[in-house]
């Protein structure tokens, strides 16, 4: 990793060893601005694997999957991406199986395209309504303790759960 | 209006095999796999000619799931072979799961898909493949580097073989005619299925 980048985004880079050391082994990816550091640091990571998703749903049967060969997996999504998974979270709450989803806002702090608001302010909301605990992140020094928290909610309590990263956090698309 | 024509056969000869012998004669040894069955008449099939295995996963619902599910599973579990057996109207909800599964290239993944033409859950009504598209070459399109057609009984040794010996990502599509699949008890309880999974291939739930 260059050193100018991990100064300027140094909460990414910790957030992704923290998902690593934690034991995730697949992340799954719609590609997104917010996550470009999560996604990048995972292609370019061998012992992990790194998978592209044509629509965000696959990557919730894909993390079942993974849970039933023992593995333990990342959803990495805008919040737009939220509201293409409920149907298949039916699995997910209904299997009990674990979940752990970060998503990356739009519609939200600063939102410059009126287009990301619909879904970006229903997504708490759309994702409860299926069964997962939503928990949100506006400050850099809460990503720590808020993604530990949620990899016990997930991978020891069997839950599943839900991290925003608000745009106050992620910063608003410049238009 | 009526549907058009144009497409109603694109190349493909009518189906003649039934499902209920088709499938097992395609896959001869199912609990050699860690399986995810589709919905309907395969999540019915694998259970019965699997003997209700706990190493199957068949679904209840969350309907185009079985192929990346199936992939989740696999890259968890590279030393063991996965099957993913599912049927045309479960693969055309997620067509896009063609291009993810491809686009990784899990070694240990075979993919079976059983295409009567007919969604199977819901009262056999006509999905997409019954109006001419053809899923091989969609399989193909994708990336899949091994992609068969079994139409015929003359079709089914070198299917079996695909299934059996792996060597690679494969999507073996299986044409069966109308009709009902093999019956046996479902387990619908999702939870259940999934510890019952985790506990015969992990030792833990």
């Amino acid at each position: 990793m260059a050193g100018d980048e991990h100064d300027l985004e140094p909460w990414q880079h910790a957030l992704y060893d923290q998902l690593r050391d934690a034991g995730v082994t697949q992340f799954a990816y719609v590609p997104d601005a917010g996550h470009r550091i999560l996604i990048d640091r995972s292609i370019a990571d061998p012992d992990v694997h790194s998978v592209a998703l044509t629509t965000e749903e696959e990557g919730v049967a894909m993390l079942a999957g993974a849970d039933l060969g023992g593995a333990r997996g990342v959803l990495l999504m805008q919040s737009s991406g939220a509201g293409n998974c409920p149907n298949m979270l039916s699995m997910t709450v209904g299997g009990r199986f674990p979940f752990l989803t970060l998503i990356s806002m739009r519609g939200d702090f600063g939102e410059g395209n009126p287009w990301q608001f619909p879904m970006g302010q229903a997504t708490q909301r759309v994702l409860e309504a299926m069964g997962l605990i939503v928990m949100r992140i506006d400050r850099p020094e809460d990503v720590r303790p808020v993604v530990a928290a949620a990899l016990t909610m997930a991978f020891q309590s069997g839950f599943a759960i839900a991290v925003l990263l608000g745009q106050r956090l992620i910063g608003a698309k410049k238009f | 209006m009526a549907r058009p024509t144009r497409m109603q056969t694109n190349g493909h000869p009518p189906p003649v095999l039934d499902r209920r012998e088709a499938v097992p004669a395609l896959i001869e040894r199912p609990r050699d796999f860690l399986v995810v069955a589709g919905l309907a008449g395969a999540a019915q099939e694998l259970t019965a000619i699997t003997e209700d295995s706990p190493l199957n996963f068949p679904l209840g619902g969350a309907m185009g799931a079985a192929v990346t599910m199936a992939l989740g599973l696999a890259l968890a579990q590279p030393k063991r072979r996965v099957l993913c057996v599912t049927g045309d109207g479960e693969l055309l909800m997620n067509l896009g799961s063609l291009a993810t599964v491809a686009a990784m290239n899990p070694p240990n993944l075979t993919i079976v898909c059983v295409d009567n033409c007919r969604y199977g859950e819901t009262g056999n009504q006509e999905t997409h493949t019954g109006m001419g598209v053809r899923l091989d070459v969609i399989a193909e399109g994708s990336g899949i580097p091994v992609v068969f057609t079994v139409n015929t009984a003359d079709d089914l040794p070198e299917g079996r073989r695909l299934v059996s010996e792996g060597g690679g990502l494969a999507f073996i599509l299986l044409r069966v005619k109308e009709g009902p699949a093999l019956r046996t008890k479902r387990r619908f309880e999702p939870s259940r299925v999934r510890d019952r999974f985790r506990a015969a291939l992990l030792g833990v739930e």
